[in-house]
């Protein structure tokens, strides 16, 4: 599958506490968590943010709580993947598990300004930056975990599990 | 030859043994959810089509976030996990026979040696102090694990810090694991697990382990455990779990040549520690700390809201008042922690004080409710991040300390260590 979108960059340990915060925790329903989504960072992100765009980070991306919402935050605002040097390990389990594409990439989230265009082949984990002529490559995904992504997430990679246990 | 963590993650997963960086599914001995990730948990098992959970004594709910419910949409998130919890019959801590899950969990015996536990919550790393795995999740990897019963997991490298010498006084495991923080940086446990030692931590109480094992995700770290010793051994003999006596499983890791790092650490010359606005490991000695005055100060959380901390706070307070232009918040991290405190006499000296005394929450520590910050408002805590906007306004500042800085700066009114309140040369009677 192919991406394409706009970046918007921000540097280290961006953390669950800015992406969502706490104070709107109350709820779980994704489309009123988008619209908080990034506010204690980026107070403009809900309004600049365009189906496809992708949040790029430098390292420790999602650091901080456990809390799923962030992920699903990002995910409902129409961010296509994010990339980043490095992730948080808790964020990375959550935006697989929901379906949230992640890039580890050091060099082409050093390299990236808010505004760049961006093209990405997911299966090829291959990062273009359509507006400097830059091209990347992300570490590849575990193939244990591309069972979960090719499964769509791990609700459904469940459901699969479970149906061959029983049957 | 093997480390604790991977000697947990082999037994829970049919094998020999496991090596880092190999996917295995573990099979888990409880599984853990509150009031905010669990209603998440709830919708995305129900996705799942699946009637029953896997077993009822193994999943635990905790209502601790924002209860008593601090509006509407949290009575819904409250009602949701009570109501899910009452229909499969699983282990359930209401309001007023609970209190803050990673106090509660170890005080209540559900938590113990050898075990895997994983909970919808970061800070589940805390029962690692007892010699468990126990790592955080999300709500979804959470309620697969109601179904299945196990989870993924990548088995983590572990990294050995081993802290020598004698504490000084008025130094806890806060300061201890502040300290580490500030040395290594808030990844620089990255999905590793932190394995501590030396003569430091054998001589530090359950209380001051369970702090350090719960900032372990404050170093990127997975888990944050302990070896098994006198200290755990006595601790789970007075809180025994109600289903019956378990088997004492004690590991302990090979060979040094098992961890992928050992860091040495001189305890003896770490002093009461602060980490300063916006990351935990922003790190100062308290005497370094400079004149910062603060408007509130906070003692409790799943980091220090047990029964130590508070004794510690309170030998401090006792007699003296809490600064004028301070607010400062103590709360009990459980139902029994706070019944404990005011049998002791430390409810009293808190309330004599002029500070408040709430019932067992999460609440101001992630700027829920009980103590949010205005803008350009500054808060000592002993709670366990400081990110931007972590405890209300993005334009507030949180200041991360344990509980004998925190009652220093309560009664001074900027940061402050202990000393400046009473006199250094005082025992504390339990770290």
């Amino acid at each position: 599958m192919i991406l394409k979108g706009n970046a918007h960059k921000y540097g280290a340990d961006v953390n669950t506490d800015v992406i969502i915060p706490a104070r709107y925790l109350n709820v779980w329903d994704a489309a009123l968590l988008a619209k908080h989504c990034m506010v204690d960072i980026d107070p403009e992100f809900t309004a600049n943010v365009r189906a496809g765009d992708m949040i790029v980070a430098t390292t420790n991306f999602g650091c901080g709580s456990s809390r799923e919402h962030a992920p699903i935050a990002i995910k409902e605002c129409g961010v296509s993947c994010v990339i980043a040097a490095s992730f948080a390990r808790i964020f990375f389990r959550n935006a697989i598990n929901i379906g949230l594409p992640l890039l580890e990439c050091p060099d082409a989230a050093a390299e990236c300004e808010t505004g760049d265009t961006l093209e990405v082949d997911l299966a090829l984990g291959t990062i273009t930056n359509v507006t400097k002529g830059t091209t990347y490559t992300a570490s590849s995904y575990p193939e244990f975990m591309m069972g979960i992504i090719e499964a769509g997430g791990l609700v459904p990679y469940t459901t699969r599990r479970l149906g061959g246990r029983r049957a | 030859m093997a480390t604790i963590a991977e000697k947990i993650l082999a037994a829970h997963s049919g094998r020999e043994r496991v090596s880092p960086g190999e996917f295995v599914n573990v099979s888990v001995d409880v599984v853990l959810a509150n009031d905010i990730t669990g209603p998440l948990s709830i919708n995305e098992f129900e996705r799942l089509g699946v009637s029953k959970v896997f077993d009822p004594q193994k999943i635990v709910m905790v209502q601790d976030h924002f209860v008593p419910n601090k509006d509407i949409p949290s009575a819904i998130q409250a009602k949701a996990l009570r109501e899910f919890s009452r229909k499969h019959g699983v282990v359930y801590y209401e309001v007023g026979r609970a209190g803050i899950e990673h106090v509660l969990l170890p005080q209540e015996g559900i938590v113990g040696p050898g075990q895997v536990v994983i909970g919808a919550d970061s800070h589940t790393c805390t029962y690692g102090a007892l010699g468990a795995f126990a790592t955080g999740m999300g709500s979804t990897d959470i309620a697969m694990a109601w179904a299945t019963g196990d989870a993924w997991m990548k088995v983590p490298p572990t990294i050995k810090f081993v802290l020598h010498g004698r504490l000084q006084p008025w130094v806890g495991g806060k300061d201890l694991i502040l300290h580490i923080i500030g040395e290594i940086g808030i990844d620089g446990a990255l999905y590793s697990v932190m394995e501590f030692h030396g003569e430091a931590v054998t001589s530090l109480g359950m209380d001051g382990r369970f702090t350090m094992s719960n900032m372990a995700i404050e170093a990127g770290g997975k888990a944050g455990i302990f070896p098994v010793d006198a200290n755990t051994e006595k601790y789970i003999a007075a809180h025994p779990p109600k289903s019956g006596p378990r088997p004492l499983l004690k590991y302990h890791t090979d060979s040094d040549t098992d961890y992928v790092r050992v860091v040495e650490i001189d305890a003896s010359k770490i002093e009461p520690c602060v980490a300063f606005p916006h990351k935990p490991s922003n790190t100062k000695p308290v005497s370094q700390a400079g004149s910062v005055t603060v408007d509130q100060v906070v003692i409790g959380s799943c980091t220090n809201g047990r029964l130590s901390d508070l004794r510690v706070a309170a030998e401090i307070l006792k007699g003296h008042k809490v600064h004028p232009s301070v607010v400062c918040i103590v709360i009990p991290g459980t139902q029994k922690v706070y019944s404990d405190a005011m049998d002791e006499g430390l409810v009293r000296v808190f309330m004599d004080a002029g500070a408040v005394v709430s019932t067992p929450t999460c609440g101001p520590c992630l700027g829920g409710y009980m103590g949010i910050l205005a803008p350009g408002e500054r808060c000592l805590s002993t709670t366990n991040r400081n990110f931007v906007g972590r405890m209300g306004s993005k334009d507030s500042e949180v200041y991360l300390a344990g509980p004998a800085v925190a009652a220093a700066t309560a009664i001074v009114g900027r940061i402050a260590g202990p000393d400046e309140v009473a006199p250094a040369t005082q025992e504390v009677s339990t770290k």
